[in-house]
C-alpha cells in the first residue's frame, strides 16, 4: 500500500518526456560515438562522474538534444544516478532537450553587441529563417523554422566584444555582422 | 579582429599576443619550435621548483583573470611535499562580458598556453592539468586538443617529460555556456561533473581544497602565457615594463563606441584612459562625445565623463600627495583605478558615446546576471531578476518613482550577502549607474 502510494508520487512527479517521440537514443548509439566515450572517460582517471559534460557534449552533437534514455544511459555508464545527469542538463544553458533546428543561429545579446545591432541582428536572423521575431529570444527551448532548418536564439556574452555583434552559427563565429548581412550568412549552411 | 592585423600601436608592446598575428604564423608545434618554442619548459625543468615560483613572484605577476591575486604567491600556497596529488586548472570559460583575449590565444598561439601550464606543473607538483575552455569555444577546444597531442609526441607532455622524470597529463575539458563557471570554485564543481555551485572560502579555497578536496591553482589562460613569458624575458626585465606590484603587459580589450576597437596588449600602467581611447583606439566615432566607460569588465564600477578623483599618488620626492585626477588621465593599472573607485578586473573596457542611454545599458547588464545568476545563494537568484525586472518596466516606460531607491535597495542587499563574488559583480553596475547617471534613472521612472 505504502510502496503503491510512493510509485503514485514518483509517476506524477516523473520529469516531463522531453521530445523523445521518436525512438529512444540510447538505442541507437553508433559505435564512433560509443568509441569516443570510452576515450573521453580515460581522461579523468581520478573520477568518472568528471566524465558527465564531456559525455553530454558528445551525445549532444550526435543526436542534437539529450532526451531522456540519454540521461539514463549517460547516467549508468557512469555509475551515477539519472538525477546527476538530468540535473546538468537543465542548469547548463546548452544543453536542450528538444530537438533544435538542425543550424542553430546563437547571437550574443550582451551589452557591446547590443551597442553595435545585435538585437536588429537577431530579428534580421529570425526573418531569414522564417522565425517570428517576436517568439522567445532566450531559454532551453528556442524558436524553431517550420522546416526544422534554423534555430534562432540570444545567448549571453560570446567574447568577440570586439568585432561586434558577433553570431555562433554551429560553430562557426561570425563577426562584424549587418542586418542586411544575415540572410547571406545563412545562405552558406544550405 | 582587425586592429590586430594592423601593424602594433607605439604604446603596445605584444608578448602574449608576438606571434598570434604574425603573417605565416601557425598553430603547430612546428612552427611554435621554430620559433623558440618550449625552450623555457626546458630551462624550467632545470632550476629547482621553488627557484620558478620565485621568478614568478619576483616578476609581479597578477592573475589576468579579473580579480588581480598575485600568482607567485597564490603558488607559494601549495606545498609541494605533502603527499596529497595537486592538480591545475586553466580557466578558459572566458565570459565577462567586454572581455575578449582568450580567444585569439587559443586559437592562434596554443602552445605557448600548454608551455606555461607544462612549468607551473613542474613547479607545483603537478601531475594532471585539466584546461576548461568555453564550449562556444568550439574550434579553439578542438585546436587546443590537437595541440596537446602534438606536444605530447614530442614528449613535452606525458611521461617523463623532456628526459626530466617529471610526469603531467593535460586535457581539454569544454564547459556548457555558465557564465558562472568562471569564478574559479564554480569551475572546480563543474569539472567534478556536478551543478556549478561556487564553494564557500573559508575554507575551500582551491589551494587547499581544490579539485577532488586537494591543492589546485587555477589560473587565466592569460596568466600561464605569461608565465612563459616570464621566463623567456626574465624575470627583472618583465617586471620594470609594469608598474611596481603589477609587472609585464595587460591585454586591455576595447569594445563600444570608438573607432578602432580591439585586444590592445600594453605594459601595466603604460597608458591613461584618455590614450587609450583617443590615441590608441582612433577616438570616439565621428561627431560623438564620451558619455561613459566601464573600466574592468562588466562587473566593474561605470566613470563618468568629466569626472575627477582625488587620489594619492607618488610625488617628484617620492612622497605621496593628493592630486586631483581628471577620468582621462586616469592611470590604466591596478592600483589607479582601485583609488577612483573601480578596478581593472579583466581588462574589458566597455566605452559608450553620448548617444547612449544609461538606464537601456544598465538594463542590458541586469538581464545577463539575471540569466547567469547559479541560483544556489537566495539574495543574488531573488534579487538580480528583481533587478532586471525593475529597469526592464523603466525601459517601458512603466516604471515609478520609487524604482531607483528600490533598485539601490536590492543591490545593497545583494552586495556581500552570496558565498561568491557573483553578488558584488551583479551589484556594482546597479549602484555605480545609479550614483553616476541619477538624473537618467529619475526621467525614466516619471
Amino acid at each position: 500500500m505504502v510502496f503503491d502510494f510512493f510509485r503514485v508520487f514518483m509517476d506524477t512527479h516523473a520529469a516531463p518526456s522531453t521530445g523523445s517521440t521518436g525512438p529512444r537514443q540510447a538505442d541507437q548509439i553508433p559505435s564512433d560515438l560509443l568509441a569516443k566515450i570510452d576515450e573521453a572517460v580515460t581522461h579523468y582517471p581520478v573520477s568518472k562522474r568528471s566524465a558527465s559534460l564531456p559525455l553530454l557534449h558528445l551525445w549532444q552533437n550526435h543526436f542534437g538534444f539529450v532526451d531522456d534514455s540519454g540521461v539514463d544511459w549517460i547516467a549508468k555508464r557512469l555509475e551515477l544516478e539519472p538525477i546527476n545527469i538530468l540535473e546538468l542538463v537543465t542548469f547548463y544553458p546548452w544543453f536542450r532537450q528538444e530537438k533544435a533546428g538542425k543550424i542553430s543561429v546563437r547571437v550574443c545579446r550582451t551589452l557591446s553587441c547590443a551597442l553595435a545591432g545585435s538585437y536588429g541582428v537577431r530579428d534580421a536572423f529570425c526573418k531569414a529563417a522564417g522565425i517570428d521575431p517576436k517568439a522567445p529570444m532566450h531559454g532551453h527551448v528556442p524558436p524553431v523554422s517550420p522546416d526544422g532548418k534554423f534555430s534562432v536564439e540570444f545567448v549571453e556574452c560570446l567574447a568577440s566584444c570586439g568585432s561586434a555583434p558577433v553570431a555562433l552559427v554551429n560553430d562557426d563565429l561570425h563577426e562584424d555582422i549587418t542586418e542586411t548581412g544575415t540572410a547571406a550568412i545563412l545562405s552558406k549552411y544550405n | 579582429m582587425k586592429s590586430l592585423l594592423l601593424p602594433p600601436h607605439p604604446k603596445e608592446r605584444r608578448i602574449v599576443f608576438q606571434n598570434a598575428w604574425t603573417q605565416g604564423y601557425t598553430p603547430d608545434i612546428d612552427c611554435y619550435i621554430k620559433n623558440g618554442g618550449y625552450a623555457e619548459l626546458k630551462k624550467a625543468l632545470g632550476m629547482k621548483p621553488e627557484e620558478i615560483i620565485d621568478e614568478v613572484k619576483k616578476a609581479n605577476l597578477r592573475g589576468r583573470g579579473g580579480a588581480g591575486f598575485p600568482c607567485g604567491v597564490k603558488w607559494g600556497f601549495i606545498r609541494r611535499d605533502d603527499g596529497k596529488p595537486h592538480y591545475i586548472a586553466c580557466n578558459g570559460d572566458e565570459s565577462e562580458p567586454g572581455t575578449f583575449k582568450d580567444r585569439y590565444i587559443l586559437h592562434n598561439d596554443p602552445h605557448q598556453l600548454i608551455e606555461g601550464m607544462a612549468i607551473a606543473a613542474f613547479a607545483l607538483n603537478v601531475n594532471l592539468a585539466y584546461i576548461y575552455i568555453r564550449c562556444e569555444f568550439p574550434k579553439a577546444a578542438e585546436i587546443v586538443a590537437k595541440a596537446i597531442e602534438e606536444a605530447r609526441a614530442k614528449g613535452f607532455l606525458g611521461k617523463n617529460i623532456c628526459g626530466s622524470g617529471f610526469d603531467v597529463e593535460m586535457y581539454v575539458h569544454q564547459g556548457a555556456g555558465a557564465y558562472i563557471c568562471g569564478e574559479e570554485t564554480s569551475l572546480l564543481e563543474s569539472l567534478e561533473g556536478k551543478r556549478p555551485y561556487p564553494r564557500i572560502k573559508p575554507p575551500y579555497f582551491p589551494a587547499v581544497l581544490g579539485l577532488y578536496m586537494s591543492p589546485t591553482i587555477v589560473n587565466n589562460v592569460e596568466t600561464f602565457c605569461h608565465v612563459k613569458q616570464i621566463f623567456k624575458i626574465g624575470a627583472d626585465e618583465y617586471a620594470k615594463m609594469g608598474t611596481p606590484g603589477d609587472g609585464g603587459t595587460r591585454v586591455m580589450c576595447v569594445s563600444g563606441d570608438v573607432v578602432r576597437p580591439g585586444p590592445y596588449e600594453i605594459p601595466a600602467g603604460g597608458v591613461t584612459l584618455g590614450e587609450l581611447i583617443n590615441d590608441v583606439c582612433g577616438g570616439m566615432k565621428p561627431g560623438r562625445k564620451l558619455k561613459a566607460v566601464i573600466p574592468g569588465g562588466s562587473s566593474s564600477k561605470i566613470l563618468r565623463a568629466g569626472e575627477v578623483f582625488k587620489m594619492k599618488v607618488k610625488g617628484p620626492d617620492g612622497e605621496m600627495v593628493d592630486k586631483e585626477v581628471p577620468l582621462l588621465d586616469l592611470v590604466m593599472d591596478a592600483a589607479n583605478l582601485a583609488s577612483a573607485g573601480t578596478m581593472i578586473g579583466s581588462g574589458g573596457v566597455i566605452v559608450m558615446d553620448d548617444s547612449r542611454d544609461m538606464l537601456w545599458a544598465l538594463n542590458n547588464l541586469n538581464e545577463f546576471y539575471a540569466h547567469e545568476s547559479c541560483g544556489q545563494c537566495t539574495p543574488c537568484r531573488e534579487g538580480v531578476l528583481w533587478i532586471d525586472k525593475m529597469t526592464t518596466r523603466m525601459v517601458n516606460g512603466e516604471g515609478t518613482a520609487q524604482d531607483p531607491a528600490t533598485l539601490k535597495n536590492v543591490a545593497d542587499n545583494i552586495a556581500g550577502r552570496t558565498v561568491c563574488a557573483f553578488g558584488e559583480a551583479a551589484s556594482w553596475p546597479v549602484q555605480s549607474f545609479l550614483a553616476k547617471f541619477p538624473e537618467e534613472f529619475e526621467v525614466a521612472a516619471k
